[in-house]
C-alpha cells in the first residue's frame, strides 16, 4: 500500500531545463531543425552587431588615440578593415540633439525644465506616490513655469524658439500636444455624443474630417494655410503654427478614444446621476467621465504613443526635432556618411520614450482588469 | 434654484438657445476668416480660382509608372500622377505588409520559443521607432548601393543600384489582349463556380474540389490560349549606355524605401492584430475541431481563421487606412505623390495653397472613405450571420 501512495516524480525529460528545451525548443523535429536555423543565424549576426556596435566601435578616440573631430578621423574611414561604429558625431554633437540651438549660458533652464517635467509627470504615472495631491498642483501650473522658463519673461533672457531643437522640440511637441489635445479631446467627445444635432454634427464632422487627412497636411495647412487667415500684425510662431496644427490632429484621435470610454458606461449610471437631479455637466464631471477616462487610459497612452512618433514630421515643414538635428548633422561635410550612426541614435532615442510608454500602458491595462468592477450587471 | 430663470429652464428652449449660438459663433468666425484671407491674399497678389490647374507644371517628375510626364504638362496631370503614385505604394504596401503582417502574426504564436521571440523583438522595434526615419533609413540604405556601371546583378535580367531596382519591361503584342480576357473571364467563373459549389455543399453536403479547379481556371487556360496564340509577349532588356541604363522597367529607391517602411512598419500592428483575432477563438474550438478528426491545417483554415476574421478585420480597415494616409511621408525621400508632387511643388510653383491644399485634402478624404467602404461590406460578409 505504501508504494500506491508514494508519490511518483514526473519524467526528467518534462520538467527542469531539459524538459523547457524540449517543449519549447525541440518539440519534434520540424521545430527542431527550425531552433538549429535560427541560433545558426543568431550566431552570425549577434557577434558581428556587437563588434560594430560596441567592441571596434570608436566612443571619443579612433584605433590610433586621437580624439575625434571629423569623420575622416573614425577608424572606419582611416583603415576600412579596423573599425565599426563612429560614434564620436553623437558625443560631438551631443548638445545639440538634447538642446538644439539654445544658447549655452542659458542651459540650466532646459535642464531646469527636464526634470521639472519628471517631477510633473510623477504622480500621474504612480498614483500610489505619497502626497500625491500636491505633486498634482505643481503639475497644472508646471505647463507655465516651463513656458517661461524655456521662452523667458519674468526676469529671464529671451530665447526665441527658432534656436530650440532636438530633444527639446520633440519633448515639447509632445507634452503639449497631448496636454492640450486632452480636454479639447473630451470636449469633442461629449460633442459627438450630444443630444444636440448640430453640436453632434459639427463635432463628427471635425473628427472625421482630421482623422480623414494625413498629419502632413494639417501641418501644411498650420505653415502656409493659417498666417493667410489671421488678420496683419499677429504673426505666428513657427512651433507654435506647428503645435496647432499637431494638437487638432491629436485632439480628435482622443475624442474617438474617450468616446469608446463613454461608450462602456453602462446607461444605468446616466439614469442614477439623474435621478439625482444632476446636471449634464456634473453628471459627466462628477460621474460619467472620471469613470469613463479610467477606462480609455491605456488607449489614450498608446494614441499618445503614435503622437509621439508622429512628432518628428516636423521636420518637412522646417523645424528641427532630434530627427532634424540629426539629418542636418548628416549634411555637415564634417560628418558626411554616418548616417547609420545617427539613425541608430535617433531610434534608440525615440525608443526608450515609446517602449517605455507601451510598457506602461500595459502595465494599466493589467492593473485595470483586476483592479475595478464597472458596476454593470 | 433653477426655477427662477423661468423660460431658461426649459429644455426645449434652452436646446435651441445653445445651438442657435453656437451656429452663430461658427458663422461670425467664417465670415471673419473669410474676409481676412480675401484681403492677405490681394494684399500678397496671390491668385485665387481654379484655372492654375490648366497652366504648365514646368517641372519634371521622376518617377511616373503609368502616365508619361513631361515638364510642359499642366498641373491637374501633376495632380493626377500624385494620386496615381500615392495609390501605387498604398495598394503594394497593403498587400504586402497584410502578407507579411499574417505570416509574423502566426509565428508569433508558434510553439517555438526562439521563433515567437525573435518576431516579438522585430515587432516591438519597429512599431516603436517612428515611421519618417525608417523611411529615411531605408533610402540611405539604397542610394548607398554600389553606383550604375557597379550594379549588382540578380538572375543575369535584374540589376541593382543606386539608381533603383532595373528588370525586363514586358512588351505586350497584338495578341495579348485575348489573353488578357480570358484570365478575367476565369476570374469571374471561379468566382461563379466559388458560390455555387457553397451553395450546393449547404444543399447536400457534398464538396466540389473549388480551389484546384479554380487554378486550372485562372493559370492553365489562359496559358494554353497564350501558347496556342504564339506566345504574344515579349521583353525589352535594360542596357547599360554610358552613366545609365538604357530601357527596361526602373523601380526608383525612393519608391522601394516607401514600400519597405510602409509595409514593415504595418506589417508589425496586423501581425499583433492577427494574433489579437486567433487568440480570441476559444480553445474548446481547436480542441473541438481536433476531436471529430480534422487535420491541423484544416483547423486553422476552416475553423480558426474564420473566427478570427470577425475580430481581425475591423483594426485591419484602420491599419490599410493609417497605411495610405502614411502614404504622404514620401516627400521627405522625394517620392512624388500627391503631397509631394501637387501640394508641394505644384504650390510653391503658383502660391494658391489654399486650393492646392483643399484639392490634397478632399482627396485623401475620398480615398479615406472609399477603403472604409469596402472594408465596411467586407466586414460585414463575415460577421455572424443569423440564418
Amino acid at each position: 500500500m505504501s508504494e500506491m501512495n508514494e508519490v511518483r516524480k514526473p519524467p526528467v525529460a518534462t520538467t527542469g531545463i531539459i524538459g523547457w528545451l524540449r517543449i519549447n525548443l525541440f518539440f519534434n523535429w520540424t521545430n527542431s531543425l527550425i531552433t538549429l536555423f535560427v541560433v545558426y543565424c543568431l550566431y552570425q549576426f549577434i557577434p558581428w552587431i556587437l563588434d560594430w556596435t560596441i567592441f571596434s566601435a570608436d566612443f571619443k578616440y579612433n584605433y590610433l588615440g586621437e580624439q575625434i573631430t571629423n569623420q575622416e578621423m573614425c577608424s572606419r574611414n582611416l583603415d576600412p578593415e579596423n573599425g565599426g561604429a563612429c560614434w564620436a558625431v553623437i558625443y560631438v554633437r551631443f548638445y545639440q540633439f538634447i538642446y538644439g540651438f539654445y544658447p549655452k549660458v542659458e542651459v540650466w533652464r532646459v535642464n531646469l525644465a527636464y526634470i521639472m517635467l519628471a517631477f510633473a509627470l510623477l504622480p500621474l504615472l504612480y498614483t500610489k506616490l505619497p502626497y500625491r495631491k500636491y505633486f498634482l498642483y505643481f503639475t497644472y501650473i508646471f505647463p507655465v513655469i516651463a513656458y517661461f522658463l524655456l521662452n523667458g519673461g519674468l526676469g529671464f533672457t529671451e530665447v526665441s524658439t527658432n534656436k530650440w531643437g532636438g530633444l527639446l522640440v520633440t519633448l515639447v511637441l509632445g507634452c503639449t500636444g497631448i496636454a492640450l489635445a486632452f480636454p479639447i479631446g473630451i470636449m469633442l467627445a461629449l460633442g459627438r455624443r450630444s443630444k444636440l444635432p448640430v453640436i453632434s454634427m459639427m463635432c463628427t464632422l471635425f473628427i472625421e474630417f482630421i482623422r480623414g487627412v494625413p498629419l502632413i497636411t494639417l501641418l501644411f495647412f498650420g505653415m502656409v494655410m493659417l498666417p493667410l487667415f489671421l488678420p496683419e500684425g499677429i504673426d505666428m510662431d513657427g512651433l507654435v503654427r506647428v503645435l496647432v496644427a499637431v494638437t487638432l490632429f491629436q485632439s480628435a484621435y482622443m475624442a474617438e478614444v474617450i468616446r469608446g470610454g463613454l461608450q462602456a458606461i453602462p446607461p444605468g449610471q446616466y439614469e442614477a446621476a439623474k435621478s439625482l437631479g444632476m446636471s449634464y455637466w456634473r453628471m459627466n464631471l462628477l460621474i460619467i467621465l472620471p469613470q469613463a477616462i479610467r477606462i480609455s487610459i491605456p488607449p489614450i497612452v498608446n494614441t499618445s504613443i503614435g503622437l509621439f512618433k508622429d512628432t518628428t514630421l516636423v521636420i518637412i515643414v522646417g523645424i528641427l526635432d532630434l530627427l532634424g538635428i540629426g539629418r542636418g548633422t548628416l549634411a555637415d561635410t564634417n560628418w558626411l556618411g554616418l548616417s547609420y550612426e545617427i539613425y541608430f541614435f535617433v531610434s534608440l532615442v525615440f525608443f526608450i520614450f515609446t517602449f517605455g510608454m507601451s510598457r506602461y500602458s500595459l502595465y494599466l491595462e493589467k492593473k485595470l482588469k483586476t483592479g475595478i468592477n464597472m458596476g454593470a450587471d | 434654484m433653477r426655477s427662477n430663470l423661468g423660460f431658461f429652464s426649459d429644455e426645449k428652449f434652452r436646446s435651441i438657445f445653445f445651438q442657435t449660438l453656437v451656429v452663430g459663433l461658427f458663422a461670425l468666425g467664417l465670415f471673419f476668416v473669410i474676409t481676412t484671407t480675401s484681403y492677405n491674399l490681394e494684399k500678397r497678389n496671390i491668385a485665387t480660382g481654379w484655372s492654375f490647374l490648366q497652366n504648365p507644371a514646368g517641372f519634371d517628375i521622376s518617377f511616373s509608372p503609368f502616365l508619361e510626364f513631361k515638364s510642359t504638362d499642366t498641373h491637374l496631370k501633376v495632380y493626377f500622377v500624385g494620386v496615381l503614385n500615392t495609390l501605387l505604394v498604398s495598394v503594394t504596401g497593403c498587400i504586402a505588409a497584410t502578407i507579411l503582417g499574417f505570416i509574423l502574426g502566426i509565428v508569433r504564436l508558434s510553439s517555438n520559443w526562439l521563433l515567437s521571440r525573435l518576431v516579438y523583438i522585430y515587432v516591438e522595434f519597429s512599431r516603436n521607432v517612428p515611421l519618417l526615419l525608417q523611411i529615411i533609413l531605408w533610402y540611405s540604405i539604397l542610394i548607398q548601393l554600389p553606383r550604375v556601371k557597379q550594379s549588382l546583378q540578380v538572375l543575369d535580367v535584374f540589376y541593382i543600384s543606386n539608381r533603383g531596382l532595373y528588370s525586363p519591361r514586358p512588351i505586350f503584342e497584338s495578341g495579348f489582349s485575348y489573353v488578357s480576357i480570358a484570365i478575367v473571364l476565369a476570374l469571374i467563373s471561379s468566382f461563379l463556380i466559388n458560390r455555387w459549389a457553397k451553395k450546393r455543399q449547404d444543399k447536400t453536403g457534398q464538396q466540389f474540389p473549388v480551389f484546384s479547379s479554380s487554378i486550372g481556371l485562372i493559370f492553365i487556360v489562359p496559358l494554353i490560349l497564350f501558347f496556342i496564340l504564339g506566345s504574344p509577349l515579349s521583353f525589352e532588356h535594360p542596357e547599360l549606355k554610358g552613366f545609365n541604363f538604357k530601357g527596361g522597367l526602373v523601380i526608383r529607391p525612393e519608391f522601394i524605401a516607401m514600400f519597405l517602411a510602409l509595409s514593415i512598419y504595418t506589417a508589425a500592428f496586423i501581425s499583433e492584430i492577427v494574433r489579437a483575432g486567433i487568440m480570441s477563438v476559444s480553445k474548446g474550438q481547436r480542441e473541438a475541431s481536433a476531436a471529430i478528426g480534422l487535420k491541423q491545417t484544416w483547423i486553422m483554415r476552416l475553423i480558426i481563421i474564420p473566427q478570427a476574421l470577425r475580430v481581425i478585420v475591423p483594426p485591419l480597415t484602420s491599419q490599410y487606412l493609417n497605411l495610405t494616409k502614411n502614404s504622404s511621408l514620401g516627400i521627405a525621400v522625394g517620392y512624388a505623390d500627391l503631397v509631394h508632387g501637387f501640394g508641394g511643388i505644384s504650390l510653391n510653383q503658383t502660391g494658391q495653397a489654399i486650393e492646392c491644399m483643399a484639392i490634397v485634402m478632399a482627396t485623401y478624404l475620398s480615398i479615406s472613405l472609399t477603403i472604409s467602404f469596402f472594408m465596411n461590406i467586407y466586414n460585414r460578409s463575415i460577421q455572424f450571420k443569423e440564418k
